[in-house]
């Protein structure tokens, strides 16, 4: 009985942990360029009702999911105009397409508000999902859950073992010595920004399509600021932000679990909502305490406008 | 939150040009939502009510959603009175202080609250006895649990909360003494990731019969992906979940709006504070889904008949709180004032009231 409770909040962590995984590692890689993009929140409203909106109308999840990501990435070109080419303020602008996004999105949406999707099923990996405990919550998610995972692995071999990762890296630091070995880094910056959306979309999409299959306005709650939050704490260190997104999933399922258990706990039910918040910011910061690292890991540029001399 | 009433600031800004160009030569009455009037909830039931108005007396009618409880709602209030509707309804409990003030500018308008408690010269007030109908989804639920445990989906532990959770405990253990009943507070008005995990919680944790009251329908999904029973809140959300639906606690405005403004053109219009329920026509259940077995359904349509006729009370006692407490003796029923101050738990809800 124990083990089934232990089993089942690991699994709704994992669930809960996976679109703030995916869109905050997609904000790191943008804000590792130097580009500071607070609109996830709007990009994600727009991924949310693009994966919905296609999902039902082609019945294809996959479509879904590719459109909430084209909606992201254009929704974070927008941005990139603005703020790469027009040289526009990047918090300012970033502010500007959470409103933008999170309106256009309950514009869009109004036709979808009582529509429904089928829940999409989980993928199960034979053996792997019948070890006791974890095997369930880890080897049978939906696919999703298992594209977070692939994204994690693929941006720390990009960041700390690939030449186009360290170019970007260098980017972020010093644009203008990128610029001068002869690296565009205006370039650079587009393209980390928009997989940067991108992945914001499909975090989007896996909140109306995969997680509660509906779509009403203002479905994302915040997310999207939790997840810039988590990136600035994990101090853009990939393995930090998975520590931070599961943390904050687990502490805020293990909170509902303690309450829908019966048991007589003393706390009151607002300190327990509020735990998640505390518990991440405390324990990143506990672990990310030494300055050195945050030195080393913050982009020096981030946030900074950049133009190229000639 | 900020971004949202900067929103929502110009999609007035937007509305409010638009209507001014409309003409005023009907008799016009305007309305305030709080949320997009949407597919379900509680601005949906309203905008029910304003329709039914349209049909039944052929004034105009107007109304601005999605309007912040803040300043915002001052000025589309006022724009409503300034342009000389006859009526305007507010139907956010938020918008309170704001119509009150608006009102007492406006003396020939005829302004009404939904949900508050001050009234004034011409301002009236109305809410729905909500707790009737959670009592008759707790009858249900007490019959139609297996499991004997409950669950139930909060957001905020106010007096409005706390008389739908009794409600529901005491409806069901009128008839089935062993049901207990497990509360989640997910601190928020709206937000279906964490109301569906909270649903799923409870799910997994043997409750097999859940319900809500927070602002999505994703509490009743959750209950049909898992095969196991709940009840929708303001609206009818069979849709969300054919199998899972057993019914919904509903309320309807439109028979109150239309007799208001029946007596505002008749010059006869005072401003009154109407608690309205089944006797009123103003709570109702949604549709029965099929799973609910024959006799059940007739014994809740007699029980709705004696709700209606005044002869059945939610809380009739002995009503007995978690500590074993009598608040209301036998043979008397909860009068409104200690509905309206309810801040406890009653015997059968296993959960601890937040602090």
């Amino acid at each position: 009985m124990e083990s089934s409770i232990l089993s089942s909040i690991l699994f709704a962590t994992i669930v809960a942990g996976t679109p703030l995984i995916i869109v905050a590692l997609g904000q790191l890689i943008a804000e590792k360029s130097g580009v500071l993009n607070l609109g996830a929140e709007g990009m994600m409203s727009m991924g949310a009702i693009a994966g919905f909106a296609v999902t039902f109308e082609t019945g294809n999840v996959w479509l879904g999911v590719l459109a909430g990501m084209a909606a992201g990435a254009l929704m974070s070109w927008l941005f990139a105009v603005v703020v790469l080419t027009l040289m526009g303020n990047q918090v300012a602008t970033g502010l500007a397409l959470s409103i933008f996004g999170v309106g256009l999105s309950a514009f869009i949406g109004k036709p979808y508000e009582a529509e429904i999707l089928p829940t999409v099923g989980a993928i199960r990996i034979p053996l792997l999902a019948d070890i006791p405990i974890i095997g369930n919550p880890l080897f049978n998610q939906q696919i999703l859950v298992y594209f977070s995972w692939a994204l994690f692995g693929a941006i720390v071999w990009f960041l700390y073992r690939s030449r186009p990762g360290l170019v970007l890296r260098a980017v972020g630091e010093s644009p203008s010595s990128a610029h001068s070995i002869g690296y565009p880094s205006i370039r650079i910056r587009y393209m980390a920004t928009l997989f940067g959306g991108a992945m914001a979309g499909i975090g989007g999409a896996f909140l109306s399509v995969f997680y509660t299959p509906l779509w009403v306005e203002g479905m994302v709650s915040g997310r999207g600021w939790i997840a810039i939050a988590l990136v600035v704490f994990a101090t853009w260190r990939p393995f930090r932000v998975m520590v931070g997104a599961y943390l904050f999933g687990g502490v805020m399922v293990a909170q509902l679990f303690v309450q829908g258990s019966g048991l007589e706990v003393n706390i009151p039910s607002q300190f327990l909502s509020a735990l998640p918040y505390l518990a991440t910011i405390i324990v990143l910061v506990i672990i990310s305490r030494d300055q050195n690292t945050v030195r080393l890991n913050a982009p020096v540029s981030l946030g900074q406008p950049y133009r190229p001399d000639a | 939150m900020i971004l949202k009433k900067i929103i929502s600031k110009l999609a007035l800004l937007a509305l409010l040009g638009a209507m001014t160009g409309a003409g005023m030569a009907a008799d016009n009455v305007g309305f305030v939502y709080v949320s997009p009037i949407g597919d379900a909830g509680w601005t949906y039931q309203h905008d029910l009510g304003r329709l039914q108005l349209e049909k039944e007396t052929g004034v105009t009618t107007s109304f601005v959603e999605n309007v912040a409880e803040g300043p915002d709602a001052e000025r589309v209030i006022r724009e409503m009175a300034k342009r000389g509707d006859k009526v305007v309804f507010a139907t956010s409990f938020g918008f309170m202080n704001y119509a009150l003030k608006v009102s007492k500018t406006f003396r020939k308008t005829a302004f009404v609250h939904a949900t508050g408690y001050k009234m004034g010269k011409n301002m009236g007030l109305v809410n729905a006895r909500f707790y009737e109908g959670r009592y008759l989804t707790g009858v249900i639920a007490g019959e139609m649990t297996k499991s004997n445990v409950l669950g139930y989906v909060a957001a905020f532990p106010i007096p409005e909360v706390m008389q739908g959770i009794n409600a529901f405990i005491q409806g069901a253990r009128s008839v089935n003494p062993k049901a207990e009943l497990r509360v989640i507070w997910v601190n928020s008005w709206f937000d279906p990731g964490k109301e569906r995990q909270a649903a799923l919680t409870l799910l997994s944790q043997e409750a097999d019969v859940i319900t809500h009251h927070t602002d999505s329908t994703a509490v009743v999904q959750a209950a049909e992906d898992q095969g196991k029973y709940a009840f929708g809140y303001h609206s009818d959300m069979s849709k969300y979940g054919p199998n899972a639906h057993l019914t919904a606690t509903t309320h309807l405005w439109g028979d109150y709006y239309v007799k208001t403004i029946k007596e505002v053109q008749a010059g006869t219009w005072e401003p009154t504070s109407v608690w309205g329920g089944y006797k009123e026509g103003m709570i109702a259940l949604a549709p029965l889904n099929k799973a609910i077995p024959a006799d059940l359904q007739s014994r809740i349509r007699d029980l709705e008949k004696q709700m209606t006729a005044g002869s059945l009370h939610a809380f009739a006692g002995p009503v007995v709180d978690q500590a074993g407490k009598i608040i209301v003796p036998a043979g008397q029923n909860m009068t409104d004032e200690q509905l309206n101050s309810m801040n406890y738990y009653l015997q059968g809800v296993v959960s601890k009231v937040p602090n």
